[in-house]
């Protein structure tokens, strides 16, 4: 998401003077192997997994020969499935709760900033304090409040840890509004609920979906706090990832990362794609 | 200015005050909660805090905590640096090339990222298999579930994140300003020396606070990758609680940490100045 402004920014600065070209030479071609090698470091670890998902042994192998699908199968196995449908469900549910916080918060800040930096702050703590300090306040809440390894425990958890996220999309979509918009709607009649309703909701939808989607994200992917306030009945997808990485190398997992891989390269391209055109594009 | 009716106020406050009064009830005050087990379990007093003071193995993890992410702060910043220049020369292509390569494993989960190094590193991975093929080595290298493994890691982690801050860094860098330089005589060499890098430390000072800060509390990769042999500060407090069952040392340690990335973001902010971040412009 961060990056999203960024490359849009690039390129529409400084059209006007001349484009700078370091000579070829030596160092030139040093530092071009140099970034392949640091490409290479980035990416070899995640090309090595896709082969190794459609291995055709019991255990973790490169496939010899046939290629198996077998990896894949055991996926749809109880205990992962209802890992990975477990862990949807949660991330579809903070995603919501998430946003509609995150939606209502920044709504009111918008339109009444006084206290914006102090309350803006307390609510990106937990995006700023370390994973692990996070992690032992939510199993102290937890503890107390007899929520561990509930899905309502956990889920508390994630929302913790994803609402700083959901708040930053929303205050990004909101900064790019015009406060007139507010004004016009109101003096020609509208309610507050209704200007809510009917000009500030539809002009932040994106941000309203970015918000979604950070909340989405952050619960799907979310160990440390879930190690924490987990144990037997809950068992996220990331948890079971984790507990067949600590113990032996699960080939179901070559299998999982391998779908996770092509999702995120498949959203990567569409939005490195999308970039590019809207660069292209006037006015934006 | 603002259109205003009765009760305005209020309805903006059922708005606002949801959001931190959870963050209010569901994290601060659990954290505050955290505290005071760190000084009354199993009984009352401050012994765990005497006791990370004097313990000389709380020290080694301390040390090992600083050192892993002294490292990694160093050996990300310079990768990505050279990341970021490249891409701030490249033409559409190659930046679309470069942002995927850095995105990808940006986007994807520490635990696949984890899965992936361990499958490479370990002794029948793929990296020492291939070494022992050819003969460089006879027995396997021990690289991985020990500091090495975990500081590999680490810095496969960190890369994307130093890289972000010195994009921006450099892509203030107005072309004008090297093409002087390199008009008035400057080489290619010291365009680079006394033109670009003064330029870029801004961004530099900032991807390396954000990977060692970040660094501090890193638990998932180096747990994984260091199996136990490289604990550092944040795994330890997860051993005292679910190995050790100690919830007061590791209520304590979890605080110490909390302390750590604190002091270490002010001593950065210190150190670079915050108005450098958004007052300059170049």
């Amino acid at each position: 998401m961060s990056t999203a402004p960024t490359v849009t920014k690039i390129a529409s600065q400084n059209p006007a003077s001349a484009k700078y070209v370091p000579r070829l030479d030596l160092a030139k071609l040093i530092s071009y192997l140099g970034m392949l090698l640091a490409a290479f470091f980035l990416l070899l670890p995640i090309l090595v997994i896709v082969p190794l998902s459609f291995g055709d042994q019991r255990f973790l192998a490169f496939p010899e020969g046939t290629w198996s699908l077998r990896h894949y199968a055991e996926l749809l196995n109880s205990a992962w499935l209802s890992s990975i449908l477990q862990s949807l469900g949660l991330a579809v549910a903070v995603g919501i709760v998430s946003t509609a916080l995150a939606f209502m918060f920044a709504t009111g800040i918008w339109l009444e900033p006084r206290y914006r930096t102090v309350l803006t702050t307390v609510v990106l703590l937990p995006m700023i304090v370390p994973q692990v300090v996070s992690a032992m306040s939510l199993y102290y809440l937890g503890a107390k409040l007899q929520l561990l390894d509930t899905l309502v425990g956990v889920g508390f958890g994630h929302l913790m840890m994803a609402l700083p996220y959901s708040l930053i999309a929303m205050l990004v979509a909101y900064s790019r509004l015009d406060i007139n918009l507010y004004k016009a709607s109101r003096s020609l009649g509208a309610g507050l609920w209704m200007t809510i309703r009917q000009v500030l909701m539809p002009n932040v939808r994106v941000g309203m979906a970015g918000s979604f989607f950070m909340a989405f994200i952050m619960s799907w992917e979310e160990v440390v706090v879930t190690l924490f306030t987990s144990g037997l009945n809950v068992v996220t997808l990331p948890k079971r990832i984790w507990d067949g990485l600590r113990y032996n190398l699960d080939p179901a997992i070559a299998a999982v990362s391998t779908l996770m891989i092509f999702i995120t390269l498949i959203i990567l391209l569409v939005r490195i794609y999308r970039h590019k055109t809207n660069v292209d594009s006037p006015g934006h | 200015m603002r259109i205003t009716f009765h009760g305005t106020l209020r309805i903006y406050a059922l708005l606002i005050l949801p959001l931190p009064a959870i963050i209010f009830v569901g994290y601060l005050l659990p954290t505050l909660g955290v505290l005071g087990w760190s000084f009354s379990l199993p009984e009352p007093g401050v012994q765990h805090y005497a006791n990370i003071v004097d313990s000389a193995t709380i020290h080694t993890v301390i040390w090992r905590t600083l050192r892993i992410c002294l490292l990694t702060t160093l050996i990300s910043v310079a990768i990505a640096y050279l990341i970021a220049y490249r891409w701030r020369f490249a033409s559409g292509r190659g930046r679309q090339f470069i942002e995927l390569f850095v995105l990808l494993p940006f986007w994807l989960s520490m635990l696949i990222r984890a899965f992936a190094w361990l499958v490479l590193l370990r002794n029948d991975g793929l990296i020492n298999q291939s070494l022992m093929t050819l003969g460089i080595v006879d027995e396997p290298l021990a690289l991985v579930r020990n500091e090495l493994g975990a500081l590999i890691g680490m810095v496969h982690f960190m890369v994307p994140y130093a890289v972000l801050p010195l994009l921006s860094s450099m892509r203030q860098i107005d072309d004008s300003l090297l093409k002087a330089a390199s008009s008035l005589g400057a080489g290619r060499w010291a365009t680079l020396k006394d033109v670009f890098l003064p330029l870029t430390l801004p961004g530099v000072a900032a991807a390396s606070a954000t990977v060692f800060v970040f660094s501090l509390g890193c638990f998932v990769t180096p747990a994984l990758l260091g199996g136990g042999k490289a604990a550092m500060l944040a795994e330890s407090v997860y051993i005292q609680m679910f190995q050790l069952s100690n919830w007061g040392l590791g209520a304590a340690l979890s605080i110490v940490l909390m302390l750590m990335v604190a002091v270490s973001a002010v001593v950065f902010g210190k150190l670079v100045g915050f108005g450098r971040f958004t007052g300059r412009t170049v």
